[in-house]
């Protein structure tokens, strides 16, 4: 790999981990008034992705999408006014954390229903097959979409027509408090399930950055090729609560070692002590890297903070192309 | 003009939109098979092309969300369900998802989605596929829902509906299919939102959408010839809803009788009574009145739908009520030479 690409992926980790803990940290401020799913810990598989994705391929995600969003290429200022309700937010105040867009860099959606917008990134698929582009749509989920009915019903049509789809599932192993062992049969992987609907699949260490960009970019290159949808499995673990800024080992549904031995996994770590040794950075630019992003962030809380509150008739807004008929309701 | 029916005038309008615009997609199950959904789908597939017009996986959800994602694709899907009660199995995509995209993402961009669902009766479809859940939809902002009446509203708002940005739900009966009238040619278009004014007059106002339009049409023509003199309202668009043609009648008139093809709780008659009651207060001269379907599923077994059904002769009754005037009415059900069960000519039109 690359050493352009090697800092590329540390930096972008370092700038999500930033980020969430940003707003971790903030949250009792109680301005940020909305549900956030932090991807503390689970920062390579975005890094990764958005490494290999163009602006111009779509993707769609669920309610953990701000590492999505942001190796997308999301606005970062954006995504946090977002967040605060504000007016200058990625979708005016409308969606909050869990509803985030930027279409400039094909982040067509990110919605609160699990496997809700996995049709519609197959449906992106079509619309871009029917045109003839070599686009690949990532959608990105979790590990309960493999619980979904409408998942199936979505990869069983991808297969069915060859759409040019990523199925990029990180594998955290909980759904909200319930670990896999309620959820799936023991001793059945992830991958055969979407092995046996057709895609082909692949997988490996999510908290590798560089196996896990490897194992994207080679299944996007053979879904740019044509051969049909992907789905890569990627193994990591969300290190704070499900929804909130707090960690909750203690409250019964993990332990605190199981924790511990993921953190002594952390991505960020593990990449920043390979490249270390590699010599492909060294204390002076990743202090720069800190500072720049630190910056970076900071701006963007600041951006969120001074931005004016949508104005309360926005509330009634855009429910329709003609206001006219929508008033006439 | 041409005089067809309102199911050729569906497959009419589909063939229009595609040939007009390289962006229509039309799909759903059966949408290609030899009967072609009722004849409304019948052979464009092999006009317009298997990309264009395909059949689809027995997956309702996905296949919705599906359309939901190649709208925001720059396509405009018409998906068919061929019983609206399939559609059920596809609501998240529906309400989360379709109605909710533009609003949820600050305006950005809408969801140019048409979903066709066939609404069932007679010959024993049962509880499962007669369901008639206009006011689910129609509840839901976002959502624009159609349902016409004539053959001629059946292009006209389908062409509506499809060239229209934002998604809409738009529900045909299948005892309409059959109807006939005298349809535009080419690109005829029928504002969503705009009601028909079908007969005037000042004794009372009778509004109705999709077959009870037709079945209160059988009852306000007879009662004309009793003396009695109604406006009706065919409403073409049940979400949003044409008040101000609406509420005009109810001041002139005083009298409203809403109808429904809908279970009576919750129903959009219900709605309009709720709506009339508190802007034309002061032009009532008698309590509002709806006629709806029971609060019962539709059962299979001819004999336990005799007497389920809303037809021209309540509507008669209820009117006479409203009006204050005993009416005939026995002889609408006795002009029925046909089965309950099946609509024989009483749809058939031209009306």
């Amino acid at each position: 790999m690359n050493v352009e690409l090697s800092r590329r992926l540390l930096h972008e980790m370092i700038r999500i981990r930033t980020v969430e803990e940003t707003i971790a940290a903030r949250y009792s401020e109680w301005k940020m008034r909305c549900p956030v799913h932090l991807s503390i810990g689970q920062e390579a598989p975005s890094a990764a992705a958005g490494a290999v994705l163009r602006p111009s391929d779509p993707a769609v995600s669920g309610h953990r999408a701000h590492a999505h969003y942001l190796a997308k290429g999301g606005d970062l200022p954006a995504m946090i006014a977002e967040i605060y309700g504000k007016a200058t937010g990625c979708a005016g105040g409308k969606g909050g954390s869990m509803h985030l867009v930027d279409e400039r860099v094909g982040f067509m959606g990110s919605t609160a229903i699990v496997g809700g917008t996995v049709p519609v990134g197959v449906g992106l698929a079509l619309a871009r097959s029917l045109g003839r582009r070599d686009d690949v749509v990532c959608v990105f989920i979790g590990d309960a979409v493999l619980e979904t009915g409408v998942f199936f019903e979505a990869a069983n049509f991808a297969v069915l027509r060859r759409l040019p789809i990523l199925f990029l599932c990180e594998n955290n192993l909980y759904s909200v408090y319930s670990p896999l062992s309620v959820r799936q049969p023991a001793g059945r992987s992830l991958s055969s399930v979407a092995a046996g609907i057709g895609l082909a699949v692949s997988g490996g260490d999510g908290n590798d950055v560089r196996a896990a960009h490897g194992l994207i970019a080679s299944a996007v290159g053979r879904v740019r090729d044509g051969s049909g949808p992907e789905f890569v499995e990627l193994a990591t673990y969300r290190w704070r609560e499900h929804c909130g800024p707090l960690y909750d080992n203690d409250i019964g549904y993990r332990t605190e070692q199981e924790f511990e031995e993921w953190r002594g996994r952390d991505p960020i770590v593990r990449f920043r002590d390979t490249l270390l040794a590699e010599k492909a950075i060294d204390a002076a630019w990743l202090k720069s890297a800190e500072d720049a992003i630190s910056t970076e962030v900071a701006a963007a809380f600041a951006f969120a903070e001074s931005s004016p509150f949508p104005k309360p008739e926005e509330a009634f807004r855009d429910l329709s192309a003609n206001p006219a008929s929508a008033q006439a309701v | 003009m041409a005089t067809m029916s309102f199911a050729a005038a569906i497959h009419d309008a589909l063939g229009e939109a595609l040939a007009r615009d390289p962006a229509v997609i039309v799909y759903g199950l059966g949408a290609t098979d030899p009967k072609g959904v009722f004849g409304t789908t019948l052979d464009l597939h092999r006009k317009f092309g298997a990309e264009r017009v395909f059949d689809m996986p027995t997956s309702e959800n996905a296949m919705t969300g599906i359309g939901v994602g190649a709208a925001l694709g720059g396509l405009r899907p018409v998906l068919t369900h061929q019983r609206l009660d399939f559609a059920l199995l596809s609501l998240d995509q529906i309400v989360n998802n379709a109605a909710k995209w533009r609003f949820m993402f600050g305006g950005k961009r809408g969801v140019p989605l048409t979903i066709r669902m066939i609404i069932g009766r007679g010959w024993g479809q049962g509880p499962t596929h007669s369901q008639s859940l206009q006011a689910w939809f129609a509840h839901i902002p976002g959502l624009k829902v159609v349902m016409p009446t004539t053959a001629a509203d059946a292009k006209g708002l389908l062409l509506a509906s499809i060239f229209d940005d934002d998604p809409v739900i738009f529900l045909e009966h299948r005892w309409l299919h059959n109807l006939m009238g005298d349809v535009p040619k080419g690109d005829h278009r029928v504002p969503i939102g705009s009601a028909r004014l079908v007969r005037t007059g000042g004794d009372a106002t009778i509004v109705g959408m999709s077959l009870m339009s037709v079945e209160a049409l059988h009852a306000v023509d007879h009662l004309a010839g009793q003396g009695i003199a109604c406006d009706l309202i065919d409403l073409r668009t049940v979400r949003p809803i044409d008040w101000p043609m609406v509420e005009a009648s109810v001041r002139r008139t005083g009298r409203l009788l809403a109808l429904d093809t809908g279970y009576e709780t919750g129903g959009i008659s219900g709605e309009i009574v709720a709506r009339v009651a508190g802007s034309c207060w002061s032009s009532l001269r008698a309590a509002p009145r709806r006629l709806a379907m029971p609060d019962a599923p539709e059962a299979t077994s001819p004999a336990l739908t005799e007497h389920y059904h809303v037809r021209a002769e309540h509507i008669a009754d209820a009117i006479g009520a409203l009006v204050g005037r005993k009416v005939e009415s026995a002889s609408l059900a006795t002009a029925r030479n046909h089965p309950h069960d099946v609509p024989g000519d009483w749809f058939k039109g031209p009306f």
